[in-house]
Parts: structure tokens; C-alpha cells; sequence
């Protein structure tokens, strides 16, 4: 008797059909676009052949230029061209003055503290700037391969706080794309190099990139990836090793006169092909032309680069250190050192991570391409090509939730490597009688003050039935998904009222917002906004309607006849809707969808753990 | 929800730490988010919330601390909010002097050495409470429950000491 099939759950029931997926890493210097093809990862080229495309958006007269073109402009028109800005992503403009002594770009405020570019095309943020970064990335790969995508694993730092991680997220959503899952950049590499190597045991990753720093330690043990923790610091990286070159070289020039937008890139550029000389040589040798006509040039050894970046290095050191002290593991159950990032060629980057953790460091993986490798592998078993893949990313959370307590002290929910996905309970009461509001103030970070934290959120708590000072128990809910991204619910516990939340992103940008800089970024008229509406519902509706073949096919059994046939015509209801093309129809029947397998669903997540503890995976029965 | 019911354990402080591990990747294969990107938006989010119960669930089993709670609390002890204090003038007396011995570190003559000498007394006390659970969660009479109850609260001073601990090397070492 020929046995029948049966996917894993929520996986494609249809194997020959393959998905298009890609991973993208968006680095804050380059930025990759990857994807399985016949089975193996593989970096996606142009057609002169380059697969590495610079993180830098031209905004100019005639149109607006990302990557290499973009690149172009970088020096004669310095202040529309917006380079590294990974490093603004969810940052304010203080933090953003606090870090960097002059950019050649014209800073604007927002109302909640983020800030905007000033270009030739007006005000754009830095969400807008990555969707630009993102947009030849993604037609490059529809193109390469011949359809539209179902979506992208798109990398992140894992140091990452949740205002840069939504914005990253926001930025693929301005495009219309899918966002299938934030990988953070360490564990991608992980992915690369563990499924290629069939290493098992614990390993460190050291991704040094342009602008960010992750060290992130996991346990590699047949198809799990178990991040173990994480650290880092999201405003370091080789940039700053440029930065440190320029000061010096200004220094040695003896230039005191202006320093435009052009000059400092000049200078920038000077710096970072002395920095990548001092890679394989001992001495670089610098020259500059400067204003009024004058010229200089100069030697820097490797000794005085060293010690120009020793500070920087060494706080990497630290946070290994920390890091490891979090992962409770000495240095020498570290069974492989990988090291991720450009910025890791750099010969005093080596020598002191390699004397840290007393190994030599595995090095032999392309360091700017793994990270988008990794992200491919994952965006293909996502998409529901590999259903038999068993590949399972434990990954965490890397910087503490908490509170806002009194006296502007921040008080710990959920702790920094926690496993993710995690959910944490607190209980607050009133402190008035009768009060019917309360206000919550929710920050990330390890600091004690409220000051010393990031700022994600204020909420306020409505509707509390009135009761006497204590008497109420309202119940906060943390949760935090697999992308590292928060959501937090209230519920008033002795009456059972869900007090409605105002959510105020202190840094990110809210729906609505989200929304408008869609309608804004559309240059059509608004019947091909409605238009491409009703094509996102259709792909929507069409996924919804392959969810519950493929659960009914496997799990149908779980279901009576009436619950059975309530989804069925749930399921035909929707079919027509989208038959008939009406957007609203189609918005309400996936709802109606939805309500009708709620519990279809519930039924299906305790059967998968009956499952899992017999020691029965669905595809062995 | 009783943790040890989702893990298929018998309720016992003594648990095969590996077996749970085994048991807990086990779950999480099935239910974690990961599994159900092309499912329905209910489907997902009730994966990631069963994901974070499994994860609540495996730290919980994990820790000591934790673990005794937990088997009290199935036992219809409560010790979460309680607002109950610990009446021992011994031990408190020996939580002072430790305390004290914490502050003086810094200005120790080798303060890396006496901040190793003091974590490992403290991890010789937590051992210490260790063993005791062991023994009396195997007695699992109302009596032994209660004198379970204050080893936890014990347990929370000593636990509270080691973080600060730990808060004090990042100070001292620049972590």
C-alpha cells in the first residue's frame, strides 16, 4: 500500500513548487542579496559581476540612486548622499552627535526625537533611506530569479535594540516586501558555517562590520542552533577605525581651515584605504589634497594605526568577556572562533581576539558574504522548500526589558539572553482609589536609570474600573517574538477588562506612520495605490487559504463535522471574495477565515506537542 | 500550569537535567514560530506563545530556585508574592557579615581574589541548600514543603548576593 505524505505543519503540501526567497544582508558599509539555488547558497551578482553593493543612496537631480552609481556622488555632492545609515537606524539625534564629531549632512529632529536627512528631495528618514538601500537588491533578485518573491530574511545585528529592529522591518515593508524573518547577523553566520562544516559543540562568533559589533556564543548540536548569549555594542565598527585615521590625519596635515561635506569624505576615504593597506603591508602611505591648493602626504606603520584603534579593540575584548561570563562558559570549552565582518581583517582584531580566546580563529569563510549565506539558507527552509529540514534557531533576547519605577528607576522584566520566543507577567495596582488610567513607560537596556536606558514606549492603560487604591490587579504582559520584536497587552485581572492600550513608540514609527510614508513614497495616481492593495490582500488571502489546506490535510482528523464544514465554507467564502476581487470582501472573508479555525488551530499546537513528547514527528506515522 | 505536566516529568526536585533539555528542543521543533511562517496569522501567534511557555517552562525546570518554587507551588505553597519574612537570627546574622564582606572588596588589597573568594563561598551555601532540597522534596510531607519554603527565601538572599556580586566585577573590571 503506497504510504501517504504528509508535510510538516504549516510547511508548503506542495514540494516542486519553489518558493522564491531570498536573505539580504544590509550591512551599514555593503549590502548582500543571497538564496538557495539547486540546493546550494549563493551570493546573487549584477551584471559587471558584483555582488557586494555599498549601503549608500544618492538623492539626485535627476532621480534617486542606490549602490555603486550612488557611490559615484559620494564626494562631489557629499551632503545628498547618505552613506552608513545603519548607524541612525532608531537613533536620536543626540545619540547620533554624541558619536560622530561632523557628518556632512544637514540633521533635522522629528517630534519624537528621531531625526531626518535633509536632501534635494526633501526631509527622508533613515527607514527611507534603507528601503532604498533594499529596493535594486530586491529587483536584482526578482530578476535573477524570474518571479516575484515571497518574501526575505533580512539580517540585523544582534545587538540591536527594538526601535533599530523595527525600523528595519518598516523598511521592507515600504517596499512591499515580506519580511519572513529578522535574522540576527552572528547567528546567520552560525547557520553558514555550522550546516557546512557539520561542526557540533560551542562556538563564538566575532562579527566585526562597518558600523556594529555582535559577539554572540551558541551550541551547535545536530541541526539546533542555540544561542547561548549575546553581546555587543550597535555603534561600533570599522567606521570608527576610519574615524580614528582622520583625526590623525588632520592632525599631521596641520589643516585648521573649514572642513566641507567634501573634504571630510576626501579624508574619510583616505583613511579607509590606509586602513585596508595596513591589512597585508606595514606602512601606508597617505595623500590628500586640500583646499587652497596645498598637498600632503604622509606615512602611518601598522604600530601607530594599533595604537590609534587599541581602545576600540579592547572594548570588544570586554564585551566577549562579558559575554561569556553571561554564557557561564570558560574560553576553552570554545571549540571554534568564526569571525563575520570586513572589519575583522584587521591584523590587531585578529591578534587580540585570537589571544583572548587562546585558538586560532577560523578565518577560511568569506567574512562579507556569510552573513547573507546564512540568511539564504533560512529564508529557503521559511519559504517551505526543505520540509524535511530540521534546523531548529534558539535565539535571544540581547538587552533587558523593564519598567520605568519611582524615582526614574528602571526595573527588570525580562533579562538580556533570555531565550525568544518569551513572554513575562507583572502586576501593578493603583495608587489612587477610583483611578480609571495609568501610564507605563517601557525601556531596553542593563543600565539602573531611566536616563541611562532606550526609551521604547509610553503606554497608557484606559478604562481600569474604578476601585479602591490597591484593589486593582492589572496584569502586564511582555512578549517578545522570534524577530526580537515587542508587543505588550494589559488586562485588569479581578474584572476580567482588557484595559486598551495607546502604544507610543518613543523612537519607532507607528502604523499609521508606516502607512502615510507608504502613500507617500507612491508617486502614482491612487488607483494604482488601491491596486496594489488588492494585489498585497490576494497574496495574503491566497496564503491564508494554503495554511488551512495543508493543516487540513494533515490534521483534519482533529475536527468534527461541524467544525469541519464551518471552515470549509469559511475557506469557499474567501475563494469567491477573491474571485470577485473586492478588496473589503476579501479584508472581512480572511477574517471570517480566521475566527472559523481559531480553535481548529489550538487543537492542531497541543496535537504537535502530544507529538513531540511520544517521540512521533508527524512525517514518521 | 504545572511545567513538569508539559515536559512529561514526574513532579521531582531531582530531575535528569538532560532529559529535560532532550524533551524541551523537542517541543520547541514543533511549536517554534520558525515552523509556521506560511501559516494563518492565528497560527502564528499561537506558536509564539506557546514557544515562550515552553521557554518559561525550560527555565523554570532549570534553576534550583525556581524548580523548588514551582514544586511548591503545585504543592499549594505559594512563596511568589508573599510578603512572609524569614525568622532565623542565624542566618540573617551570616547574611550581614557576608554583606559586609561584599562592600570591602574594593578596598581589598587583591579585590579580584576576594571577589572569587567570596563567590565561591556563596556558591558552597547554594550548594549547600542543594542538597537539602533533595532530601526534603524526597519526604514530600507538609512539614518538609514548609521547610522547603525557607530554603527557598534562603536561597533568594544568597542568589540576590552572587548577582551582586557579579555587579560589582563589572564595576571593578570595567566589564
Amino acid at each position: 500500500m503506497a504510504l501517504l505524505q504528509i508535510s510538516e505543519p504549516g510547511q508548503s503540501t506542495a514540494p516542486h513548487e519553489h518558493r522564491l526567497a531570498v536573505g539580504i544582508d544590509l550591512g551599514t558599509t555593503n549590502s548582500l542579496v543571497a538564496t538557495v539555488r539547486s540546493g546550494e547558497a549563493v551570493t546573487l551578482s549584477d551584471s559587471q559581476n558584483r555582488d557586494s553593493f555599498p549601503s549608500i543612496v544618492h538623492y539626485g537631480e535627476s532621480g534617486i540612486e542606490a549602490g555603486h552609481e550612488a557611490k559615484l556622488h559620494a564626494i562631489s555632492d557629499a551632503i545628498n548622499t547618505v552613506v552608513s545609515v545603519k548607524r541612525f537606524m532608531g537613533r536620536t539625534l543626540n545619540d547620533i552627535q554624541a558619536q560622530h564629531d561632523e557628518l556632512p549632512y544637514i540633521l533635522k529632529p522629528t517630534e519624537n526625537g528621531l531625526i531626518n536627512i535633509e536632501t534635494r528631495h526633501g526631509l527622508v528618514n533613515p527607514i527611507q533611506v534603507s528601503s532604498e538601500i533594499l529596493r535594486p537588491l530586491v529587483a536584482l533578485a526578482e530578476q535573477s530569479l524570474g518571479g516575484d518573491l515571497v518574501g526575505a530574511v533580512i539580517t540585523v545585528p544582534a545587538y540591536f535594540d527594538d526601535a533599530q529592529r523595527q525600523g528595519t522591518k518598516d523598511a521592507a515593508q515600504l517596499l512591499g516586501l515580506k519580511v519572513l524573518r529578522l535574522l540576527n547577523e552572528p547567528t546567520a553566520a552560525a547557520i553558514a558555517y555550522g550546516l557546512d562544516s557539520h561542526e557540533e559543540g560551542v562556538i563564538a562568533v566575532y562579527d566585526l562590520g562597518g558600523g556594529t559589533f555582535d559577539i554572540s556564543i551558541l551550541r551547535l548540536n545536530k541541526g539546533v542552533f542555540e544561542v547561548l548569549a549575546t553581546g555587543g555594542d550597535s555603534a561600533l565598527g570599522g567606521d570608527d577605525f576610519d574615524a580614528c585615521i582622520s583625526q590623525w590625519i588632520i592632525q599631521q596635515s596641520g589643516y585648521t581651515g573649514d572642513h566641507s561635506p567634501a573634504l571630510q569624505r576626501e579624508i574619510t576615504r583616505v583613511a579607509c584605504d590606509a586602513k585596508e593597506q595596513l591589512s597585508f603591508l606595514k606602512v601606508a602611505k597617505l595623500s590628500l589634497d586640500l583646499p587652497c591648493g596645498s598637498h600632503w602626504q604622509g606615512e602611518l606603520s601598522r604600530e601607530q594605526f594599533n595604537e590609534l584603534i587599541a581602545p576600540l579593540v579592547k572594548r570588544t575584548i570586554m564585551a566577549c568577556r562579558r559575554t561569556m561570563r553571561d554564557a557561564q562558559l570558560s574560553v576553552d570549552e570554545i571549540k571554534q572562533v568564526v569571525m563575520v565582518g570586513g572589519s575583522t581583517r584587521v591584523p590587531l582584531v585578529r591578534q587580540q581576539v585570537s589571544g583572548y580566546f587562546d585558538k586560532e580563529l577560523l578565518t577560511s569563510i568569506d567574512p562579507d558574504k556569510v552573513v547573507a549565506i546564512g540568511a539564504a539558507i533560512q529564508a529557503d527552509i521559511l519559504a517551505g522548500n526543505k520540509p524535511e529540514s530540521d534546523m531548529l534557531l534558539l535565539d535571544v533576547l540581547p538587552l533587558s526589558l523593564g519598567l520605568e519605577t519611582m524615582g526614574g528607576l528602571t526595573e527588570k522584566v525580562v533579562h538580556r539572553n533570555s531565550t525568544i520566543p518569551v513572554a513575562k507577567a507583572q502586576e501593578f495596582t493603583t495608587f489612587k482609589d477610583g483611578q480609571t488610567a495609568m501610564a507605563l513607560h517601557i525601556l531596553q537596556g542593563e543600565r539602573e536609570l531611566v536616563e541611562d536606558c532606550r526609551s521604547l514606549a509610553r503606554f497608557e492603560l484606559r478604562g481600569i474600573p474604578p476601585m479602591a487604591a490597591g484593589a486593582a490587579h492589572i496584569r502586564v504582559t511582555f512578549q517578545v517574538d522570534a524577530d526580537g520584536l515587542l508587543s505588550v497587552s494589559a488586562m485588569e485581572k479581578s474584572s476580567g477588562v482588557q484595559a486598551s492600550i495607546e502604544v507610543k513608540p518613543s523612537f519607532g514609527l507607528s502604523d499609521n506612520e508606516v502607512a502615510q510614508m507608504i502613500k507617500d513614497s507612491m508617486t502614482f495616481a491612487k488607483g494604482d495605490m488601491d491596486a496594489r492593495m488588492l494585489a498585497e490582500e490576494k497574496v495574503e488571502a491566497s496564503r491564508v487559504l494554503e495554511g488551512l489546506v495543508s493543516a487540513l490535510s494533515a490534521d483534519g482528523k482533529l475536527l468534527d463535522e461541524q467544525e469541519l464544514t464551518q471552515i470549509r465554507h469559511a475557506m469557499s467564502e474567501l475563494e469567491q471574495a477573491v474571485e470577485a476581487g473586492d478588496l473589503k470582501a476579501i479584508k472581512q472573508a480572511i477574517g471570517d477565515c480566521d475566527n472559523a479555525s481559531s480553535s481548529f488551530a489550538a487543537k492542531r499546537m497541543d496535537q504537535s506537542i502530544r507529538d513531540a513528547l511520544s517521540g512521533q514527528s508527524v512525517d514518521d506515522i | 500550569m504545572n511545567y513538569f505536566e508539559l515536559f512529561a516529568l514526574p513532579v521531582s526536585f531531582d530531575i535528569d537535567t538532560g532529559d529535560l533539555k532532550a524533551k524541551y528542543l523537542e517541543l520547541q521543533r514543533h511549536v517554534h514560530p520558525d515552523n509556521f511562517a506560511n501559516a494563518t496569522e492565528r497560527e502564528r501567534l499561537l506558536a509564539v506563545q506557546k514557544a515562550a511557555q515552553i521557554n518559561d517552562g525550560f527555565d523554570v525546570l532549570k534553576h534550583i530556585d525556581s524548580r523548588a518554587q514551582h514544586i511548591l507551588s503545585i504543592n499549594g505553597i505559594e512563596l511568589a508574592h508573599e510578603t512572609q519574612t524569614l525568622k532565623d537570627p542565624m542566618f540573617l546574622m551570616q547574611q550581614m557579615e557576608l554583606r559586609e564582606t561584599l562592600e570591602d572588596i574594593p578596598s581589598a588589597s587583591d579585590p579580584e581574589q576576594a571577589l572569587m573568594d567570596f563567590q565561591s563561598e556563596v556558591d558552597g551555601y547554594i550548594k549547600s541548600i542543594n542538597r537539602l532540597f533533595s532530601s526534603l522534596f524526597q519526604q514530600a510531607d507538609q512539614v518538609s514543603f514548609e521547610k522547603a519554603g525557607d530554603e527557598v527565601r534562603k536561597l533568594k538572599f544568597m542568589l540576590k548576593l552572587s548577582q551582586e556580586a557579579v555587579a560589582l566585577e563589572d564595576k571593578l573590571f570595567d566589564f
